[in-house]
């Protein structure tokens, strides 16, 4: 194999990783992978040096990662029993109201500073029920917008719009429990 | 008041909903109001925003970074 090849090689686990978490399956996974080196390695030559190689594959593995949506749609967008629970329920009483008020989180650059975070966040991502994690890898990865979303996985805006807002909450609840609950310094009360 | 007055759970729904769509401007009238009448809201929107603002730099640690998470 050619000095490329290994490169290219060495990153495979790298990009199933970042496969799996967007398609939670672990076929698809290995497909979108494969044909991304596959792609990669017919042209070395559009790489040519330019920014860093990992850039490069996971910019290609982005491409394979929605046509493998398309291709399994209905699968991808099957709700299991997390997806539907009422999140909203657990966070607000019958009134409306916030049954435990949010935290302060604080300065936003103490959180964003630190890679720590990141990698919380990510485990945060990763423990998304089904749907809803794709649909917000979809969203915040991939960044595609709701009418692309919709349009990739034949749902309608509402429901979209119904993931995004549970995973988002879901996320916020993560974010709370695994890095600024614990964390004094940076969760002052005002 | 009702017209003008939405409880928390309602506008938190607002609150997230701005980051996957433009927001009517009579819901934007009834975010504004809320936030100056809630204690909680407004930290929980200060919230979002933060992880509004980390997407982009999560982006970054994944897609460029030869070490995160492997």
């Amino acid at each position: 194999m050619t000095d490329f090849a290994h490169a290219v090689q060495a990153l495979r686990p790298q990009l199933i990783r970042f496969a799996h978490a967007q398609l939670r399956n672990d076929a698809w996974a290995e497909d979108a992978v494969s044909e991304t080196i596959l792609a990669a390695l017919a042209r070395p030559q559009a790489f040519a040096g330019q920014s860093q190689l990992k850039t490069w594959l996971v910019g290609i593995l982005k491409h394979k990662l929605v046509d493998q949506i398309r291709r399994h749609s209905r699968e991808v967008s099957a709700t299991t029993d997390d997806d539907n629970e009422d999140i909203d329920a657990l966070l607000f009483n019958e009134t409306g109201h916030w049954r435990e008020a949010p935290a302060e989180w604080g300065d936003p650059e103490a959180a964003l500073g630190q890679r720590e975070f990141f990698e919380v966040l990510e485990a945060c991502v990763d423990k998304l029920p089904g749907v809803q994690g794709r649909i917000f890898m979809m969203r915040e990865w991939l960044e595609l917008d709701t009418a692309e979303i919709c349009k990739e996985l034949s749902i309608t805006t509402t429901n979209a719009w119904v993931l995004l807002h549970r995973a988002r909450l879901r996320l916020q609840g993560c974010l709370q429990d695994n890095w600024f609950g614990r964390r004094a310094d940076a969760a002052p009360t005002p | 008041m009702r017209l003008l007055h939405r409880n928390c759970r309602e506008v938190t729904a607002l609150v997230l909903a701005r980051q996957d769509r433009e927001l009517g401007l009579g819901e934007r009238v009834l975010v504004r109001i809320h936030m100056l009448i809630c204690k909680a809201c407004p930290r929980f929107e200060r919230q979002v925003a933060l992880m509004q603002q980390a997407m982009p730099r999560w982006r970054g640690y994944r897609d460029g970074s030869a070490d995160l998470g492997d």
